[in-house]
């Protein structure tokens, strides 16, 4: 193995084309920033519903137990799995696999669409039964009743949010993987893309026992 | 193998290649976790009922963070900015309670 000089090494990265990701760590680096932001955005809401769920915990257990268990476990699976999917992607391209990392990129998106079909069909029914934010069914109901409906609507709301915009960037990034003269060149997209997916998909893993298994 | 070879030097990996494998063992943990925690979620655990799901949860979340994000193997300086990251939020999480337990 030759190892180069550390100034030489910097002289060649500070010198290389600015195309492309010539620098992994920083892409890295700044990618785990906005994902900071992210477990901010997220985290205050589970800090609000935390305390909801601490003045108002029997009307909290009363909301879980109209949600469907199995619904919701069927739709954690099929997140995990396409967070194995993403990573599975991504080492498929470290290993220069081209086609068999953009088969498994669109079989995350598959997964995505799933779960967001899913999702529409859980807030269907809720709605058919008059729960919706500012429905006038929580007249008469406990105040903590329509607060935890109301943090269902928010929290898993923007979650599906993150999971459309996620399926998009995994969409653009079959594109580029696609098009690149070099799809190794793609390697450090590649892994910002799985690691946004995989803080969606953290996001679920605490959003299914809050909402789901409480009551 | 012999990557040095055939990687060019812009995809050269910051760390040692994850075998796929090793996802799939996660990905199968994660499956028994979520098993655990619906079946868990149907006995009568009165106050433990959250903290149970919560731990199995951070459990889960974990794994995800050390082998799908590859922070297990990441350079410390990521390791220490997410631990940074954990701890403001405690902070958060300690000062609101500590604020609304007292009014």
């Amino acid at each position: 193995m030759t190892r180069r000089h550390p100034s030489e090494q910097l002289i060649a990265e500070a010198t290389r084309p600015p195309h492309g990701h010539a620098d992994p760590f920083g892409a890295r680096m700044g990618m785990w920033l906005f994902l900071f932001t992210e477990v901010l955005l997220f985290g205050t809401l589970f800090l609000v519903y935390a305390v909801y769920l601490e003045t108002y915990t029997r009307e909290f257990n009363r909301g879980s137990t109209t949600l469907a268990v199995p619904v919701g476990a069927v739709n954690t699976l099929i997140l995990l799995t396409s967070s194995l999917t993403m990573a599975l992607a991504v080492a498929a391209l470290h290993r220069a696999r081209r086609r068999l990392s953009m088969a498994l990129l669109a079989a995350t998106i598959a997964l995505a669409a799933a779960f967001l079909v899913i999702k529409a069909f859980e807030w269907a029914d809720k709605f058919d039964h008059h729960i919706y934010p500012g429905s006038e069914i929580f007249a008469e109901a406990a105040t903590g009743y329509e607060l935890f409906f109301n943090l269902y609507f928010v929290m898993t709301g923007l979650h599906a949010l993150h999971v459309a915009v996620g399926a998009g960037v995994i969409a653009a990034a079959i594109l580029l993987v696609a098009r690149s003269a070099d799809p190794q060149r793609r390697v450090a997209l590649l892994e910002n893309t799985g690691l946004y997916w995989h803080l969606v998909d953290m996001v679920w893993i605490y959003l299914f026992p809050l909402f789901y298994l409480i009551g | 193998m012999s990557d040095d070879a055939e990687q060019t030097q812009v995809a050269k990996p910051h760390h040692p290649p994850i075998p796929p494998g090793l996802y799939v063992k996660v990905w199968i943990a994660l499956v028994l976790l979520t098993g655990v925690t619906v079946t868990v979620s149907y006995l009568d655990m009165q106050k433990f009922t959250v903290f149970t799901a919560m731990l199995i949860a951070t459990v889960k979340a974990s794994l995800v963070l050390l082998y799908f994000m590859h922070i297990r193997f990441e350079k410390v300086v990521f390791q220490l900015m997410i631990l940074f990251t954990l701890i403001i939020y405690a902070i958060f999480i300690f000062l609101t309670f500590a604020d609304y337990s007292y009014r």
